[in-house]
């Protein structure tokens, strides 16, 4: 019985730290929003939180580091890859600033 | 046949297929779940982020991040909540697990209302879906749509979260579905670490 209290106080205790590192993450994401720096600087920085915020909350909140290897995997490469595959249509939305006229469907 | 109808005519060998990845099958919908709306969220965001790179006059109508920084602090905190309901739950203590999904339905509400209020005031300030005073219409368009979306999701979290809690409570739920909700509810949170610097952050008048 004290041990199952000293597991379950753990991991609250373990829950809390995760949650004040979210917090200081967040925080860090409206310090960057101050920064005087490009908005393709602050994108880059903000993302990177984001992504790493993400990852600590799926992995500790979403306890996915406790599901089996395999399923990790299977959720992390299926998520990505298909991510990933959003992002062809970038070159597109820049050749709009510079005005380069989209090139004509046959 | 059924593998129960196997099972009773005295067939001792054990079950073929079990469930896939070893996790129980609500648990593994759910997942299968969120990785589709992680899809649905990144179509958004993505088209949001194309057609802000592709405007020239792209407004910047957020004066200040207190409000969005209280309504992060607000998600965050329910995520936590969230689980100190399932450790209860877990630990069989339903009281409170009930008062602790109680507390998160509850936070969630006050989430959704700080987000109306957010919306009441942008449209007072001449913002609709397809026009602004600031500049491209097209940034009421996809402000309304992503947000509006994380909003529904947080509103059907919400009605979740009572739902779940009351069965819990009336015992016809049990623990394994206070984790199942809570997939859900953290994965709406997550969303929502996307959005506060693609949708906000951002769009800071400096």
């Amino acid at each position: 019985m004290a041990t199952a209290e000293a597991h379950k106080s753990s991991g609250i205790g373990k829950d809390i730290v995760i949650y004040i590192c979210l917090l200081a993450l967040a925080g860090v994401q409206f310090l960057i929003a101050y920064q005087n720096i490009s908005v393709s600087q602050m994108f880059t920085r903000m993302l990177a939180v984001a992504c790493i915020e993400a990852g600590i909350a799926v992995l500790f909140f979403m306890h996915l580091w406790s599901e089996r290897r395999a399923f990790l995997l299977f959720v992390i490469i299926f998520t990505i890859s298909v991510l990933l595959g959003m992002q062809y249509g970038w070159t597109d939305s820049t050749r709009m600033v510079v005005g380069a006229p989209f090139s004509k469907v046959m | 046949m059924s593998q129960a109808d196997v099972t009773m005519e005295g067939h001792s060998a054990a079950p073929m297929v079990g469930p896939i990845f070893s996790i129980p099958t609500k648990k593994f919908a759910m997942w299968l779940f969120i990785i589709a709306d992680t899809m649905t969220f990144a179509a958004c965001l993505v088209a949001y982020g194309f057609l802000r790179n592709g405007a020239t006059d792209w407004p910047r109508p957020f004066h200040s991040i207190t409000n969005v920084a209280v309504m992060t602090l607000i998600l965050l905190t329910s995520s936590l909540t969230m689980l100190i309901g399932l450790r209860a739950a877990r630990a069989g203590d339903k009281t409170r697990a009930f008062r602790w999904t109680m507390v998160t339905a509850l936070l969630g509400i006050v989430f959704a209302l700080l987000h109306i209020r957010e919306w009441m005031g942008l449209i007072n300030e001449g913002m609709t879906m397809f026009k602004n005073p600031w500049g491209t219409g097209l940034f009421g368009a996809s402000f309304f749509s992503i947000t509006g979306l994380h909003l529904t999701h947080v509103l059907s979290g919400v009605i979740a979260l009572l739902v779940v809690g009351v069965r819990y409570k009336g015992g016809r739920y049990n623990a394994d579905d206070i984790e199942v909700l809570g997939l859900y509810w953290h994965f709406v949170d997550l969303v929502w670490m996307f959005v506060v610097p693609l949708v906000y952050l951002l769009n800071l008048s400096h």
